[in-house]
């Protein structure tokens, strides 16, 4: 008993500590730290105050407000913007429902997206700078936590809603063009944000069957087959995307004539194949995580090759590589801005075009800032995201 | 045991059944499928190419490109193409190896900084880290140029920097050591020096191990040569380089070397993107080293200093040189965003005689044949080096 009492770990002494001490400890502990602390201190202080008055006094934050409807939505006509609502709270009530049902950690992605729209829903609500829906955002955040305790523990919803995910991306596409009596939006006209969102996510989407399927041939017997992926992975790994994103503008039109394909589905197909090699490599790192055993094991139940990896292999190493393809999944949010050099109008490319625009010269500090800021907030929330998956599911 | 095996064992396996065939079979539909794709995407191009009125040669290769190149080596607008896409080469070549020497530095000191007991330090670091690693890299080279490039004084009001360094918006003018007369002399004398300190070198190895003692090899080497360097320099005849300054003649400055605004937005952006990444490949290769390493280390008498060369270090190097490989291969293949802003590197390059020849493939496989081999001779590199520093110890 004894033993085991001196065994369990003592907390250390709980110092209450002032101030002072608090500083002296952090800031001012050897004499190169206390030189260190005034050298940033310094540079902090020219920094901030330089950032801090351009943004007070010289910045004319007037574009921004003035633009925001394209730099949202780009071209996408005013009278159709109702269907974006649509899908936001089609996917709120999917995200809603989610963590209704399973909990844990869909709950917690729930609560990140969910306090990320209230929060920029208030202030859309306080500040009248939307010329639209001021109470837009907030109603998604409601129908997101309503749906949550609707469904807290309902199991028999799991199907319906799995299902729903598996529809929203083809259906979001098809209700954004248009069909049936819906008046039909040319992808030439979606730009603005919800163009690079629906990049990164074709991107991601698309290419992950690609991706499976490659990184399988990589790691097949068959020479063949074998050599052919490992060609292709490598190939495109190994050039920059904007090289691809031009082969694909240029290269389609040669190769199929027959085809009128435009400029967003080429930059998509572009994206989708430089994302799979990617993808593939992503893939097979889960794939060879997974010991010689469970490949032995699924031979011994007389499974044949598609059945072993679709019910054997596949699922678990899917599962360790979640975090990865998150991982990818924001760098390929951050290189669809690329689109912009070919001419596309994503937000990156909206912020050009405002910037060329002759009611607002010379505010490209301005507009630039607005679109890193965006850009930061997705990015870093799905990092934050990523996190927490990689927590939840044990595989950091 | 034999005997009670079913009959039908020894019949032949049916072909379509039979393993071996049908790995065979399946190489030969994925071959053929593979062939006929191929030759479909060949006879529309073909189709494709005739509308146009091209036909699919490298000829164009030698004619003359006729369009200027801002900066890069000597050319003239009456060279071959061939001769301009080399210079989009040697560009591209160029702004990598010092964006790479730039980032690993900037890397290596915001990377330790992290880590650092101070929390100013620390979080200064993590934000810069952050902000930069999330915005998109192209958003901000535009904003290097655009924002903070051409937006610098003019010519004549430029900040100047000790007389020598001059920062406007047609770009940064540094001074430039020019080699005199006693270059030669000064050359031998530190060729003299590695001699002396790499003997010096050797002998204080062997003592060392000799006593078995930790210490640093190059105690006595590096001031040796220091000294070798240092008397050279006093005893030519005349100094061994001037400096040539900058100089303002007419309505632009002279002399010197000049970075382009678009050369400096380019690596600028490409150092503080990438100079964010290798901070926190540097940052989880140090703290990958478990404590009881540094405390081992102490517990053997090493000091400081030696615990992180002799023990920390050369363990999270194993750990740091595989995605700081990457991170590498990155800042080349990103170099390519210098289309954005028109820095003259082989992609801007490819693409301009892309538009006057139109003889999209063959450049188009140019421009990839030339990106990987810069990424497999980089990679082959740093796997030589990753190879050596797992083989010590």
């Amino acid at each position: 008993m004894e033993e085991r009492e001196s065994n369990q770990a003592i907390r250390p002494p709980t110092a209450s500590k002032n101030i002072l001490q608090w500083l002296k400890e952090n800031l001012f502990n050897t004499w190169y730290n206390t030189l260190l602390t005034f050298l940033a201190a310094g540079f902090l202080y020219v920094v901030l105050t330089g950032i801090l008055t351009w943004a007070f006094t010289e910045a004319n934050w007037g574009v921004i407000p003035a633009n925001l409807q394209i730099f949202l939505v780009g071209a996408y006509p005013r009278a159709e913007i109702w269907r974006i609502w649509v899908v936001i709270y089609t996917l709120s009530v999917l995200a809603g429902l989610s963590a209704g049902i399973w909990g844990g950690l869909a709950l917690r992605l729930a609560l990140v997206i969910g306090s990320l729209g209230g929060g920029i829903g208030i202030i859309v609500a306080f500040f009248p700078i939307v010329p639209w829906n001021r109470l837009g955002l907030l109603a998604g955040v409601v129908l997101l936590i309503g749906s949550l305790f609707w469904s807290r523990r309902s199991k028999g919803l799991r199907p319906w809603v799995l299902g729903g995910w598996l529809l929203s991306f083809p259906w979001t596409m098809i209700w954004l063009h248009g069909f049936g009596g819906l008046a039909t939006v040319f992808t030439s006209s979606w730009g603005g944000l919800l163009l690079t969102l629906i990049l990164a996510a074709v991107g991601i989407v698309v290419s992950f069957p690609l991706g499976v399927l490659l990184a399988l041939g990589r790691r097949s017997s068959l020479p063949t087959i074998k050599w052919a992926s490992t060609a292709y992975i490598e190939t495109v790994r190994g050039v920059p995307l904007v090289t691809i994103l031009f082969m694909a503008q240029i290269m389609v039109p040669i190769f199929l004539p027959d085809f009128r394909i435009d400029k967003i589905l080429r930059a998509m197909l572009g994206i989708t194949l430089f994302s799979a090699a990617y993808m593939a490599e992503n893939v097979r790192g889960g794939l060879q995580a997974i010991p010689r055993g469970q490949y032995e094991a699924a031979h011994a139940l007389g499974l044949n090759y598609p059945l072993m990896m679709l019910l054997i292999i596949l699922p678990q190493a899917l599962r360790s590589v979640i975090p990865a393809i998150v991982g990818q999944f924001i760098s390929l949010f951050k290189d669809t801005s690329l689109v912009a050099v070919i001419g596309l109008l994503d937000l990156l490319g909206i912020a050009k075009t405002v910037i060329a625009n002759p009611d607002w010269l010379g505010l490209q500090a301005e507009v630039y800032l607005f679109a890193a800021v965006v850009y930061f907030v997705f990015s870093y929330s799905m990092s934050y995201i990523s996190q927490k998956i990689e927590e939840a599911l044990g595989v950091a | 045991m034999k005997n009670r095996l079913p009959e039908n064992v020894s019949e032949k396996i049916p072909f379509w059944r039979d393993i071996r065939v049908l790995r065979v079979l399946f190489q030969v539909i994925f071959l053929i499928g593979v062939v006929l794709l191929a030759g479909i995407l060949y006879t529309n191009m073909l189709r494709g190419l005739r509308g146009l009125g091209l036909t699919l040669n490298l000829d164009f290769l030698n004619d003359e490109a006729g369009f200027g190149i801002s900066e890069g080596i000597a050319y003239d607008p009456s060279d071959t193409y061939l001769k301009a896409f080399w210079v989009g080469v040697v560009n591209t070549v160029k702004v990598s190896i010092i964006g790479i020497a730039c980032a690993t530095i900037l890397g290596l000191v915001v990377g330790i900084a992290r880590l650092s007991s101070n929390w100013l330090v620390r979080n200064i670091a993590a934000i810069y880290i952050e902000c930069f690693r999330n915005i998109p890299l192209l958003l901000q080279i535009l904003f290097w140029y655009t924002t903070v490039i051409l937006q610098l004084p003019s010519v004549r009001t430029s900040f100047t920097f000790f007389g020598s360094v001059f920062i406007n918006q047609r770009g940064i003018y540094l001074p430039s050591p020019q080699p005199t007369s006693g270059m030669k002399i000064w050359l031998g004398c530190l060729a003299g020096g590695l001699i002396v300190a790499a003997i010096l070198y050797l002998v204080r190895l062997r003592k060392l191990q000799q006593l078995e003692q930790p210490g640093f090899p190059a105690k006595w080497a590096l001031p040796a040569f220091l000294l070798v360097a240092l008397l050279g320099w006093f005893l030519t005849p005349g100094k061994p380089f001037t400096l040539e300054l900058p100089a303002l003649r007419g309505f632009n400055f002279g002399g010197g070397i000049h970075l382009s605004p678009e050369f400096s937005a380019l690596l600028i952006g490409l150092v503080m993107y990438t100079g964010a990444f290798i901070a926190e490949v540097v940052r989880s290769g140090i703290q990958s080293v478990v404590r009881g390493q540094w405390e081992a280390a102490r517990a053997i008498g090493l000091n400081e200093f030696q615990t992180l060369r002799l023990i920390v270090l050369p363990q999270a190097f194993r750990v740091i040189a595989p995605p700081l490989t990457s991170q590498y291969l990155n800042l080349t293949k990103n170099s390519s965003l210098a289309v954005a802003i028109g820095f003259p590197d082989l992609f801007n390059i490819g693409n301009t005689m892309m538009n006057q020849t139109g003889q999209s493939i063959p450049i188009f496989a140019m421009i990839m044949m030339s990106y990987l081999c810069i990424s497999l001779t980089t990679s082959a590199y740093m796997n030589w080096y990753n190879r050596r520093i797992n083989r010590i110890g």
